[in-house]
């Protein structure tokens, strides 16, 4: 694997893999000594095109951690036409001697077109391009939901048989498309809950349902709740009428949150609108992973690097002899 | 043209040996840590601790995993090693002695990342070494204190140790 | 000026002749013709076309001389067996004076490849807001008669309705990209299966058919003429064959690539395939090609858009729209419609020659190959298929969908007004074209 560009290119065992070596991963943030000699003298490059404080500090910790050393390139508001700087910034980091570049882009595609250019000859991790997919992201909620569910015998464990209900802005988030196609790779049913405006369309082929009102998908009492970020500037483009309207009949309010069972997960990518989609009591809940989910991102995000740097030109993740 | 070296009951007994050898070493079955380095260091690390614990009247003699995936000096030049968990006593490792277990003894590479991991868990009072089988050929300035057979063998050939609770079978075989 | 004998051609889906090119026209069409001095082409296997009429090309001078220039606009359209284009109209400064026209006019002639015939813009600047100066283009030299602000859509049906009605004065023909610009806000791909995987922003049919429904309407109304550029849905197809029905006089062009390439292209993020309207689906493709098939469609007009690397070599989102399509339409057009066995070769020189000439009023071009036409002919190799390679590309720029596709056919000899353009499958040099 010499890329990590989309969870629909990983296999259940790729993915399973993946998640286990996060697991000792996370082992290790236990210890008294925190880092990983395994990527000492690898640069690992940060490129952000978009900012984005909680994933690149979870990327430059999980690089970190593994001891490479880190370069932070943000190249927003570079005054260089947009074409010319992903093409010249990329080249400039494979001069400076990247050997993987994690990448950030507004415009869905970019880390593809990155990795397939030849601009550059190092690895490429997608850390979340336009709407299209985010696949760390997506990583990290199975890493979550495993945890919860399978606690200190997830290892080799996957996700069969779980419900999981993704509600709210479907049609924008690379969070809910790169969730999807692990998810279901990993055997869980994913349901999405969004007024119609806010699902892609032509969606029929996808492995999932799509149910247009959230208390009827919350009958079904569903294993996870997975609640999007809303961005409010979507009102602008008649998605949804006003603030008021959506977080009533798409917030995690007080009644919903008590409805659900007690075992079910709260998740949520971050940040949060609380009071907007979600209500401040679900979110602090005991049900909730939301700081979990922050934690997890730095395993998941270690076992990602490692996996690339470690075997970047084999199809699948190799068992040891 | 492979040949098997030791069967079932030769493991058993160079273990059984080992075992001994290091309750006499450390006068005692007390404040022992057995770590197997993974794969078939861990059953091994079990194997041994169990005989202790039964030549020592029942006392509990820990044994665990010291997973080195990630200490290795080699990442870009070997197929990828997906990692193996490391589990070591709930209290760590400070001031007992931990005894790391292996199957073969080759170049010292696995040992030398073992130091490495372990100095990162925590800081015992002595760190031995007991392998099933040690066929020479070093790369550094490493030994071990209990060895269950010397195995003489040409750098290209293959020794390789099948185990009951990963292979299905025990017997050690050289090709 | 020398004179050919074009020996044992196929005339389109019709018999083998002999054709001698002479004096600039078309001397004589018969068997067993004698050479009589005259440069003999053994044309045997080979089909003869009228040179081809493209009706919507961008050669991109005056102001993005970097992508294409008249000339080598000229020489891509030459390449591809075209002995006519039309130079869209949005330019630097926009082609929506007279004085524009005129010098692009007199670009193409001094380049003398082909005959440039110069679109003049709807409305001043592109924007959409007030005409241009119509009649003083279509009196100008150039003789503007088809008008058009693609790039962008006239999207004000006042300002529509008013074009219409006014063109009609000197039989001109207003030509409609048909996108509803609130529709398409920031739009990327087809709105579909493919762009929501793909996370790019759709791009509804509707606001293609939404435009035609309502500009058939109001043609219908004012009883003016009225051009569908680049048609790229099965419902457009729908709706112009609807209208053709109750008599409404609208024509309809259909793009090379809409007739092979969908939206599946894009799934490598590739921006040579980001065009305007973009790839669409499968089913869109089959209804195009039965469209162009049945009549309803009644031309393909390439849409050539050279872009400079740059523009390409980025990411989607950033990408600039257009591919180029001169040197590869014919190509594109027997893949998917001729080796179908959808149309035949007279349809070819009908929706590549014959039509498009008649719609834009270009009198010297689209006659069938009889004694006294004029020396535009076209001459193919059907049989020949390659991998479409870069070499094939006679522009300046290389934003061709098509490289790396085995594709049919080769146009061996282009002749414009009974000089060669192309000789034996090469390009002839710029100083013999004008000599």
């Amino acid at each position: 694997m010499k890329h990590l560009l989309s969870t629909a290119d990983l296999t259940k065992a790729q993915a399973i893999e993946l998640l286990d070596i996060a697991e000792d991963m996370a082992e290790v943030r236990t210890r008294e000594v925190k880092k990983l000699p395994t990527l000492r003298g690898r640069t690992v490059v940060n490129l952000f095109f978009e900012d984005s404080t909680r994933t690149r500090t979870s990327f430059e910790a999980a690089a970190k951690r593994l001891s490479a050393d880190v370069i932070n390139f943000s190249a927003k508001g570079s005054s260089v036409s947009k074409g010319e700087s992903l093409k010249d910034t990329a080249q400039t980091l494979e001069a400076i001697g990247a050997d993987l570049v994690v990448v950030r882009h507004s415009a869905s595609g970019a880390p593809q077109v990155l990795a397939q250019s030849g601009w550059i000859h190092s690895g490429v991790v997608n850390a979340g391009d336009g709407t299209h997919e985010h696949p760390t992201q997506a990583l990290l909620d199975a890493f979550t939901i495993r945890r919860r569910i399978h606690g200190s015998s997830s290892r080799g464990a996957d996700l069969q048989g779980l419900t999981v209900l993704i509600v709210g802005d479907i049609v924008h988030s690379r969070v809910a498309r790169s969730n999807l196609w692990l998810l279901t790779t990993l055997g869980a049913h994913v349901t999405f809950a969004a007024p119609a405006t806010l699902v892609p369309l032509a969606i029929d082929r996808w492995p999932v349902d799509v149910v247009h009102d959230f208390d009827e998908a919350l009958a079904v009492k569903p294993d996870v709740v997975m609640m999007l970020r809303i961005q409010t500037e979507r009102m602008r483009n008649a998605f949804f009428p006003t603030e008021r309207e959506y977080a009533r009949l798409w917030g995690l309010d007080q009644d919903r949150y008590r409805g659900l069972k007690p075992e079910a997960l709260i998740m949520h990518p971050g940040p949060m609108n609380r009071g907007l989609e979600i209500s401040s009591e679900a979110a602090d809940s005991a049900q909730a992973t939301v700081l979990e989910q922050v934690a997890n991102g730095v395993s998941v995000r270690m076992a990602v690097l490692y996996a690339l740097s470690a075997l970047p030109d084999a199809d699948i993740l190799g068992r040891p002899e | 043209m492979d040949a098997v070296l030791m069967q079932a009951a030769d493991i058993d007994r160079a273990l059984t040996r080992i075992a001994f050898e290091i309750i006499e070493g450390n006068k005692g079955p007390e404040g022992l840590v057995l770590l197997g380095i993974p794969t078939r260091g861990t059953p091994l690390a079990a194997r041994i601790a169990a005989k202790i614990s039964a030549a020592s009247g029942g006392v509990p003699v820990f044994a665990g995993s010291l997973d080195i995936t990630m200490y290795r000096d080699d990442i870009a030049r070997n197929p990828l090693r997906v990692t193996r968990p490391t589990d070591v006593p709930s209290t760590g490792i400070d001031g007992t002695t931990v005894v790391l277990v292996d199957d073969v003894l080759f170049s010292g590479r696995s040992i030398r990342a073992a130091l490495d991991a372990l100095s990162d868990v925590g800081r015992p009072t002595a760190v031995r070494l007991a392998v099933l089988v040690d066929r020479g050929h070093r790369e550094f300035p490493i030994r071990a204190d209990y060895v269950g057979k010397n195995i003489p063998s040409a750098r290209q050939e293959r020794v390789s140790v099948d185990l009951a609770e990963v292979d299905g079978t025990d017997r050690v075989v050289i090709g | 000026m020398t004179s050919y004998l074009i020996r044992e051609a196929t005339i389109g889906a019709g018999d083998r002749a002999d054709i001698h090119v002479s004096g600039g026209v078309i001397a004589e069409v018969g068997v067993g013709l004698s050479a009589n001095g005259a440069t003999v082409i053994d044309a045997d296997g080979l089909v003869a076309l009228p040179g081809l009429v493209d009706l919507h090309t961008h050669l991109r001078q005056p102001g993005y001389e970097a992508s294409e220039t008249v000339l080598s606009g000229s020489q891509a359209a030459a390449a591809g067996g075209f002995t006519a284009v039309h130079a869209m109209a949005n330019t630097f400064p926009v082609a929506d004076s007279a004085g524009v026209v005129d010098e692009i006019y007199h670009l193409g002639r001094s380049a003398g490849y082909v005959e440039v015939r110069p679109v003049g813009a709807v409305t001043a600047g592109l924007e959409g807001t007030r005409l241009a100066e119509l009649g003083a283009m279509a009196r100008s030299e150039a003789a503007v008669r088809v008008f058009s602000d693609d790039g962008k859509c006239v999207s004000d049906p006042l300002i529509m309705r008013r074009a219409l009605e006014y063109v009609r004065g000197f039989d001109g023909v207003i030509a409609q990209h048909a996108q509803d610009p609130r529709l398409t806000e920031g739009a990327q791909a087809n709105e579909g299966a493919v762009a929501s995987e793909l996370g790019l922003t759709g791009w509804p049919s509707v606001a293609e058919e939404a435009i035609i429904a309502r500009d058939i309407l109001l043609a219908e109304h004012v009883g003016s003429r009225l051009h569908i550029c680049h048609l790229s849905t099965a419902g457009s197809v729908e709706l112009v064959r609807w209208a053709k029905k109750r008599g409404i006089r609208v024509t309809a062009e259909a793009t090379p690539h809409h007739l092979l390439l969908t939206d599946e292209n894009l799934r490598s993020y590739d921006a040579r395939f980001k065009v305007n309207p973009p790839l669409r689906t499968s089913e869109d493709v089959q209804a195009v090609r039965e469209g162009v098939a049945d009549g309803t469609i009644d031309i393909i007009a390439t849409d050539h858009a050279p872009h400079p690397i740059e523009s390409k070599d980025c990411e989607w989102a950033a990408a600039a729209f257009g591919m180029v399509g001169l040197e590869s339409a014919l190509s594109v057009v027997q893949e998917s419609l001729v080796n179908t066995g959808m149309i035949d070769w007279d349809d070819v020189a009908r929706i590549l020659s014959v039509t498009p000439a008649s719609i834009g009023r270009v009198a010297g071009q689209g006659h069938s190959l009889a004694t006294g036409a004029p020396g535009n002919i076209t001459l193919i190799d059907p049989a020949a298929a390659s991998v479409f390679t870069t070499d094939r590309l006679a522009g300046k720029s290389g934003n061709s969908p098509y490289i790396g596709l085995t594709l049919p056919g080769r146009v061996e000899w282009t002749f414009f007004r009974g000089r060669a353009t192309v000789s034996s499958g090469t390009l002839v040099p710029v100083d013999e074209v004008a000599a």
